[in-house]
């Protein structure tokens, strides 16, 4: 039976992880390489690796980690952040990424959707929506969260997969942070809408959260975290034991 | 040495990094003289069965993997590579693979229920119908591997290694004396897929 997916996120700025802290048995938690080999350990089915970096250095150093992690991490790895155009993609993909995820790049162009699906594969392209509650009408929102476009969320990301998006990652910004679980109402629309994957974002705070997600919302694939990951309070081995033990068909690391 | 074919199809950054981490000598190559010197090959292949097996015909490379798999030179096909193996496939019309498996490619939508996502995205169990299987030396029935397809390959009861259960039984790995198929990637599926590389590195 296929799996469900847990996903940490790594967002990178300057060749640094954001938000890396303290964990045991880890020397630089801030080197994006030495994490990703951590999760990978731990049992992550796979990563994202988002570059937050504007500059054009910063997205030199980011290609450079992201091809020196691929040459020692051996799970999918999705690269967000900064794709823009077709050139983008092909950036990042011959740097070892297996997925590439598009946010404000298709907002502003809605032909890189189709574009890099028809280059790549539907399965490479996955769409990444940042949506909020505004007036009771789920909005998308671009540049992090920060301006509201205007679009309806729900059609925006029929649009998207039906123009080729192989995958949907759905962030809630209304439960981001807030670390009392995900948005199961705006999850719940987003999988009755689509027959992709969708990958659920924003709001978990510990492992019930995965648990009360996936048992309440079986056509959601996959759960993807960053800062509780990050600062040890949920530990992705105890996470899967736990999916496991309800029912949950999860990857458990041989010996574990 | 072993020699990936490279004939134009797909990224082949992930599968090179995975072998060289395991220290075995490789070589990506489309050099013909380079591959029938190689002691083991590797076809790997993403995309459209109709457009990779077209690739392999023009660059000739059909006929010298067909050569080589019949010498008794190892062979392992991966994802389409391993589609490519077989006598036909059903993917957009009817196209021609290389015939050393017997068996055809079919779409996943022939015997998986409906309320299943095409492509099968993500991490599911090996089921050994093979257990002595080489390339399974050091991996154990129930590992778990990396998956993205939309077809696979059926009527090949007698050369199928093992299977997944995506709402049916799925070929997920077939071998035929020397010739080995992975319908997973080895490259993407941690500790058991770069265990897999291994083994076949020493058949």
């Amino acid at each position: 039976m296929i799996t469900k997916r847990i996903i940490p996120c790594l967002d990178v700025r300057n060749g640094r992880v954001v938000k890396g802290v303290n964990f045991e048995g880890l020397n630089d938690v801030a080197s994006p390489v030495e994490l990703a080999q951590y999760y990978s350990k731990c049992g992550a089915d796979e990563l994202v690796f988002y570059d937050i970096t504007a500059s054009a250095e910063g997205r030199k150093l980011f290609t450079d980690i992201l091809c020196e992690t691929a040459k020692k991490v051996f799970i999918p790895l999705t690269v967000g952040g900064g794709i823009n155009t077709v050139d983008d993609f092909d950036r990042v993909l011959k740097c070892g990424a297996d997925k590439v995820s598009v946010n404000s790049g298709a907002i502003r162009n809605p032909d890189l959707v189709s574009q890099a699906a028809k280059l790549y594969g539907d399965q490479c392209v996955v769409i990444s929506a940042d949506v909020k509650r505004v007036d009771g009408v789920f909005r998308v929102f671009a540049k992090g969260g920060r301006e509201n476009t205007g679009l309806e969320a729900i059609e925006w990301i029929k649009r998207c997969v039906g123009s080729g998006a192989g995958e949907v990652v759905l962030n809630s910004i209304d439960t981001d942070g807030v670390k009392r679980g995900f948005d199961l109402e705006m999850l719940e629309k987003v999988s009755n809408t689509v027959s992709v994957p969708v990958i659920a974002s924003g709001g978990a705070g510990n492992i019930e959260d995965f648990i009360t997600l996936f048992k309440t919302l079986p056509k959601v694939d996959a759960g993807l975290a960053a800062s509780i990951f990050h600062f040890g309070e949920v530990r992705i081995a105890s996470l899967k034991e736990a999916m496991a033990a309800n029912g949950i068909p999860a990857r458990l690391q041989r010996g574990a | 040495m072993l020699a990936v074919i490279d004939y134009g199809v797909g990224n082949l950054f992930s599968l090179r990094s995975s072998l060289e981490f395991l220290g075995v000598e490789t070589v990506v190559t489309s050099d013909k003289t380079e591959i029938e010197k190689a002691d083991r090959i590797i076809l790997p292949g993403v995309g459209a069965f109709e457009d990779a097996a077209k690739k392999l015909r023009d660059t000739g490379m059909a006929e010298l993997v067909k050569r080589q798999a019949n010498s008794g030179k190892p062979v392992m096909g991966i994802c389409l590579g391993m589609q490519l193996l077989f006598e036909k496939s059903f993917e957009y019309g009817v196209h021609e693979g290389l015939g050393l498996i017997e068996g055809f490619v079919r779409p996943l939508t022939d015997i998986v229920p409906r309320e299943l996502k095409i492509p099968q995205m993500g991490w599911n169990a090996l089921e050994f119908t093979k257990p002595d299987c080489p390339v399974f030396k050091y991996i154990e029935n129930g590992d778990y591997v990396y998956f993205v397809h939309s077809y696979y390959a059926a009527d090949c009861d007698k050369d199928t290694a093992a299977v997944c259960d995506y709402g049916a039984r799925v070929t997920a790995a077939v071998s035929k004396g020397n010739v080995f198929g992975c319908q997973f990637h080895p490259e993407k599926s941690g500790d058991t897929g770069l265990s897999i590389l291994k083994a076949f590195s020493e058949v």
